[in-house]
């Protein structure tokens, strides 16, 4: 009787099931610096208590390097566990083929966001990913110790480094044994792409590949900038900056031991966390420049939700992607953890503007973002980004001049590039 | 990737029989029935994905379009084109300056670590096989490190060496070993160095345990023998321990080369991605999956599974003839 019951029920269940939209459990992954994934945990459980759809977070490292392999080995297996992918704003035209076309889908929602973040994201014609937040890093410094020396926030990479050195000698004078002046991302890997194209580009020596293709790098501008960025290295910058990806930066610039540091919007909530040692005790500003007519430059990041091909509920899967990327997300996320909104209208909000009161400042950095050369690159981007951060990383550490470099970095592309990207 | 050397159980029977018998017969069919679910494993998670790499490095595929791959022969091992203005063209695999720095310093670091991993895994052999109170307990505490998986006694480690944070510059600081805080991980003199303490450090207990049960085969009425004779224990060593310990002693040493030859974890997520330290499978993933060159990744593990295959090919040879010369 009883089994007969249970019986029962399970086929009212099964016939309910496909009766009616079957809410099936979505799995979403994404690589997490700081809070990232713990605030999609509560997006996500805000997303189950409305609509009743249940979404895992399948968590992945912070290094977008990492990422990109393990996803593209998945992607290129047909893997139908994973539904939506975090992608950076670097992938789009090597994952193209993977993900489901978005454009008819958001078509009522693209026009909110910024034009030149959904055209990174469309890739001949096809919307392969929504922008969830954008990211372009700034200076940090420590105003406390600026101020105690009567110094301004540096304007040139020149004045960040004679301020750094002059502020980190005093205080170690003093007994701030740990103190460094300038910390950054100087690993080999993608961050450190993100870094020296800003180095490059705030000197005037282009953008690695120009737009139409060529291939500009080898140039005495970017040399100079990369042969300054070495000085710093052992001298404002502790020597192992060349192992630090953004959370070792974050790590010595939480801790209260570096005056200056470059990072991404995110630092900003953890900095001004509880548990930070510095809280309250810096601001943020542009990234320096090298002078002579040049303009600040800073690397466009940002992430965004794309729809897997092989999903099996990619309509259930297409909802969610947009609710993701939709405006109240984008301001909640932006309020919670910094994270820079990809619509213009919340730079304008008020809520934003009283929680994060840098936030409407970075408008004006996104007019000076400079794009990785992903667009132009290609499905070759990858190699690209990895053959110009080995030349940047070789010459930080002593293995020959940025001038030598660069020029076999030059020739290597030449290679690669053949008769066309 | 790893070869075992592997003899059928058809070339040990076949040897000694002339006319089989019925049992004999039995029993062989039997051996290959116990022997048939190995083999098949093996060939299904070995044999399979060997032959498709192999393939595959013949071939132009990318990780998007794998069923479109098109035979180009060894051009991803060795291309040479002339240009028109007669200038020669090496490309390939071959031609790459990346590939041989990956393979100089993988070879470098199997022998620096398998050198080291031997010496004091004899050391700590000899002390276990020494009677103390305790012993039981130490053999097995001495196993943790070997039991810690790579990626988490990496990571572990990377945070000790970690320039700013890390506990062995704060002693070595303290100590007054060092004057200023080095950058282990971050500098190409010491990447290596540190890659090199890590590995010692974990698997020094493998090598310390294949060697220990080499140990407790040998005798003890040897060493009772040569006590009695009053020969002196430095002396026992070389002319008793280490030619009795010799056959446990090249297994052991075998199994690290294999495995150092094809490190990949530890230096994959302590060092950065760069040439001084990037070994042969660093770099055939970097191909595989990074970058847009399946083909050109896959050549890459072929020649790893060919350099590891011929090394330990060299290494039986060499070391059967060396074990016959010392009886």
């Amino acid at each position: 009787m009883k089994l007969r019951k249970k019986l029962l029920a399970l086929t009212a269940l099964f016939a309910l099931g496909a009766g009616s939209a079957h809410a099936a459990d979505l799995s979403m992954v994404l690589g997490d610096t700081g809070t990232g994934a713990q605030f999609l945990r509560e997006v996500l459980d805000k997303y189950e208590k409305d609509t009743g759809v249940k979404v895992n977070i399948v968590t992945m490292p912070s290094s977008t390097t990492d990422q990109f392999g393990q996803y593209r080995l998945w992607l290129a297996a047909g893997n139908s566990d994973i539904d939506l992918y975090q992608t950076d704003v670097i992938w789009a035209p090597q994952l193209a083929d993977q993900f489901v076309d978005l454009t008819a889908a958001a078509k009522d929602v693209v026009g909110q966001h910024f034009p030149s973040i959904i055209e990174s994201q469309t890739v001949n014609g096809k919307l392969v990913a929504l922008p969830l937040f954008t990211d372009a890093p700034a200076l940090y410094y420590r105003k406390d110790l600026l101020d105690k020396y009567g110094k301004q926030p540096p304007k040139t990479w020149d004045e960040l480094a004679a301020t750094a050195k002059e502020v980190q000698d005093k205080e170690r004078e003093a007994g701030q044994k740990d103190l460094w002046g300038f910390v950054w991302q100087g690993n080999a890997y993608e961050g450190l792409t993100c870094d020296a194209l800003e180095w490059v580009k705030s000197s005037g020596g282009g953008q690695i590949i120009e737009a139409d293709g060529s291939i500009s790098i080898n140039n005495p501008n970017a040399a100079a900038a990369i042969e300054r960025a070495k000085s710093w290295v052992g001298t404002i910058s502790p020597p192992g900056v060349l192992a630090y990806q953004e959370e070792e930066s974050r790590g010595v610039w939480q801790t209260g031991n570096a005056v200056f540091m470059r990072n991404w919007p995110y630092a900003y909530a953890l900095g001004n966390g509880e548990d930070s040692s510095v809280k309250g005790k810096f601001e943020v500003t542009t990234l320096p420049f090298a002078g002579d007519g040049n303009q600040p430059a800073a690397t466009l990041g940002g992430w965004n939700v794309a729809v897997s091909k092989y999903s099996k509920q990619q309509d259930a899967a297409i909802k969610l992607a947009i609710y993701l990327a939709s405006p109240e997300v984008q301001k909640w996320r932006a309020i919670e953890i910094a994270n820079l909104p990809t619509i213009e209208a919340l730079y304008d909000d008020a809520d934003v503007a009283k929680a994060q009161p840098f936030m409407p400042a970075w408008k004006a950095v996104f007019q000076s973002a400079v794009p990785r050369p992903s667009a132009p690159t290609k499905t070759k981007y990858n190699e690209v980004s990895s053959k110009f951060w080995t030349a940047v990383h070789n010459t930080l550490s002593g293995n020959g001049t940025a001038a030598e470099n660069l020029e076999i970095l030059e020739a290597d592309l030449e290679d690669l590039k053949g008769s066309g990207w | 990737m790893t070869t075992v050397p592997m003899s059928g159980p058809s070339g040990a029977a076949a040897a000694d029989l002339t006319g089989r018998s019925d049992l004999q017969r039995q029993r062989l069919r039997a051996a290959w029935m116990f022997l048939a679910p190995m083999l098949i494993a093996l060939a299904i998670v070995a044999g399979w994905p060997l032959v498709r790499t192999i393939y595959f490095s013949f071939t132009n595929a990318s990780l998007n379009n794998l069923s479109g791959a098109e035979w180009i022969g060894f051009d991803n091992y060795l291309q040479i084109r002339t240009l028109s203005s007669g200038r020669v063209l090496y490309r390939g695999l071959l031609a790459d300056p990346a590939w041989w720095a990956a393979v100089w310093n993988t070879i470098r670091f199997a022998v620096l670590s398998v050198a080291f991993e031997t010496v004091f895994g004899m050391i700590v052999a000899l002390v276990l096989n020494a009677n103390f109170r305790g012993r039981a307990l130490v053999r097995a505490a001495i196993l943790i490190p070997w039991a810690i998986p790579t990626i988490v006694s990496a990571k572990m480690w990377q945070w000790m060496l970690n320039d700013q944070f890390g506990i062995i510059n704060e002693i070595a600081l303290n100590l007054g070993l060092i004057s200023q805080k080095i950058a282990w991980t971050a500098s190409p003199d010491t990447a290596m160095i540190a890659v090199l303490i890590v590995d010692v450090w974990k698997t020094t207990p493998f090598m310390a345990l294949l060697i220990l049960a080499g140990l407790q085969m040998i005798p003890g009425d040897i060493y009772e023998a040569a006590k009695i004779d009053g020969v002196h224990p430095i002396k026992v060593f070389w002319k008793v321990t280490l030619p009795l310990v010799r056959p446990a002693l090249m297994v052991a040493v075998i199994f690290r080369m294999l495995d150092a030859l094809r490190i990949f974890d530890l230096i994959y997520v302590l060092t950065p991605n760069n040439a001084q330290t990037k070994t042969m499978s660093v770099l055939a993933r970097e191909n595989l999956f990074d970058f847009d060159k399946f083909a050109y990744g896959s050549a890459a593990s072929t020649m790893l599974f060919l350099i590891i295959a011929v090394i330990t090919i060299v290494y039986v040879v060499v070391g059967r003839v060396n074990f016959e010369g010392g009886r």
